[in-house]
């Protein structure tokens, strides 16, 4: 390992419907001894909503969160999502539009944040850390119960892998596979691995929204996936809690459990089950204790 | 006697101050060098649903069509996937460009009223700009209870279900310094 710093930067769907998130992402890592403690007073990024109203402003939220961490010289994990992809943007726009620039530097100055804003945070996801500062051969050599026999469907979604990751080929991620196969278990090939779940649509027009999910359901069934694996909490959401109304609106029996690839990966490192939150879950994902041997 | 209307636009109809907006809005530079092609509109999982798909969207701002492109459902069905973005042969910001739309579309004034995605994003603001977080139950809450209240009913055993499995609550989440949020966000 080397000798960055990090802090862990929950967002709030970690602290709500994904604390299954949360407690087995804090517990892998633990394990791997990555020491990572919670960005004091962290605000929301702003998800991909609130820069439909406000973009100047939804570059200061997030830039509130990157001065508390540049402070102290830590990098930022941000294990969900749209929390990656906004973190990202807005240094991405920082650097790019010399006005916005300006004006962001400005206010947080002006609120005492932080007296000179520099942007030199990095926004990280797990995984990244993981294959990039972990290693596979690492995550390997702990392995302590294989899940051989085990397909799983690993799902990226959209906002990992686009538009902003430099660790993944935005059309054809393979990180997550890797992950999975380190922990013996056998990887479901799909090009929809990365196609939307449908996001906040399942709670706006949920008959959009639930289609989309159901496409990638659906895929993972027809592939023969025992289970699916997700990077972030609102795929997971869409994917496991509405399955019972999208086998009554398709007609079509599901069933088929959703996890978190920190799970996976706890599960394999013989991390004590009730330290990964599968309480948290409507579909137990039984398989995993079936046939994983101990 | 039967009723003619007709369905073109004559050059004086068109608002070429809208095109101007767009593209000097941060993202929509790129919007000249579209060659049509509906990679766009393809790759768009949500293109099924709308009333202009994203090529066409993006051939109407060119053109100046205002009204039709901000009172559209369109721009708030975009779910921010990004994939239009990243498989444009042109290099054009798409998503950037329909996030650019949905505020002018705020500002004016001009987005579907009773429609759920922009009441929930004009919530959502609000929520996050006053306690520096969102809380999810209160979010869903106060849409439904601004857009359909039968769907407080309709999901209730859906919340229950959740609630029982520890995800969900109706606590209202904030950060200890509000004031430098306060502050933050007024300046500049």
């Amino acid at each position: 390992m080397n000798d960055k710093k990090y802090f862990y930067y929950p967002g709030c769907s970690l602290k709500g419907t994904g604390k299954s998130y949360e407690k087995s992402l804090l517990a892998v890592f633990k394990y791997l001894e990555i020491e990572m403690p919670e960005l004091p007073d962290w605000n929301c990024c702003g998800a991909t909503t609130y820069m439909s109203i406000d973009e100047l402003a939804s570059f200061k939220m997030a830039v509130r969160n990157l001065s508390i961490a540049e402070k102290e010289d830590r990098d930022i994990i941000a294990p969900c999502s749209a929390c990656y992809m906004v973190l990202n943007k807005t240094l991405h726009f920082i650097k790019e539009y010399p006005d916005i620039r300006e004006k962001v530097c400005e206010a947080v100055k002006k609120a005492n944040i932080n007296e000179l804003y520099e942007g030199k945070v990095k926004v990280r996801h797990p995984l990244d850390i993981l294959i990039n500062e972990v290693g596979i051969d690492k995550i390997k050599s702990k392995i302590k119960r294989t899940l051989a026999g085990i397909r799983v469907f690993s799902y990226y979604g959209c906002l990992l892998t686009r538009p902003f990751t430099d660790f993944d080929n935005p059309r054809y991620p393979v990180n997550l596979d890797r992950i999975v196969e380190a922990t013996g278990a056998e990887t479901v090939e799909s090009a929809l691995k990365t196609k939307c779940c449908g996001g906040s649509l399942s709670g706006t027009i949920e008959e959009v929204g639930l289609r989309l999910s159901y496409l990638i359901l659906r895929e993972a069934k027809r592939k023969g996936a025992h289970l699916i694996v997700t990077v972030c909490p609102l795929c997971q959401f869409n994917l496991e809690v509405y399955q019972d109304r999208m086998e009554k609106m398709f007609k079509d029996k599901l069933s088929i459990p959703v996890i978190y690839f920190t799970q996976l990966l706890g599960v394999a490192l013989g991390i004590e089950e009730k330290e990964l939150g599968f309480n948290h879950h409507i579909i137990y994902p039984e398989i995993l204790y079936q046939k994983a041997a101990v | 006697m039967e009723k003619f209307k007709r369905t073109i636009k004559y050059e004086s109809e068109l608002n070429r101050d809208f095109t101007k907006e767009v593209i000097n809005s941060p993202g929509g530079e790129g919007i000249l060098e579209c060659i049509q092609c509906g990679t766009c509109s393809g790759t768009c999982p949500l293109s099924i649903y709308m009333d202009y798909p994203p090529r066409r969207i993006i051939a109407m701002v060119r053109e100046g069509f205002k009204d039709e492109v901000l009172s559209s459902k369109t721009i708030w069905l975009c779910a921010s996937c990004y994939s239009c973005q990243v498989e444009c042969p042109q290099n054009i910001k798409i998503t950037y460009i329909m996030y650019a739309l949905k505020r002018m579309a705020i500002k004016e004034g001009k987005y579907p009223k009773k429609f759920q995605i922009p009441v929930l994003a004009k919530t959502f603001y609000d929520m996050v700009s006053k306690n520096g977080r969102q809380s999810e139950a209160r979010l869903v809450m106060n849409l439904w209870l601004k857009t359909s209240l039968l769907k407080i009913f309709k999901n209730s055993l859906f919340g229950l279900k959740l609630l029982n499995k520890g995800r969900l609550s109706f606590k209202e989440e904030k950060i200890k310094d509000k004031k430098t949020l306060k502050k933050l966000l007024k300046e500049a």
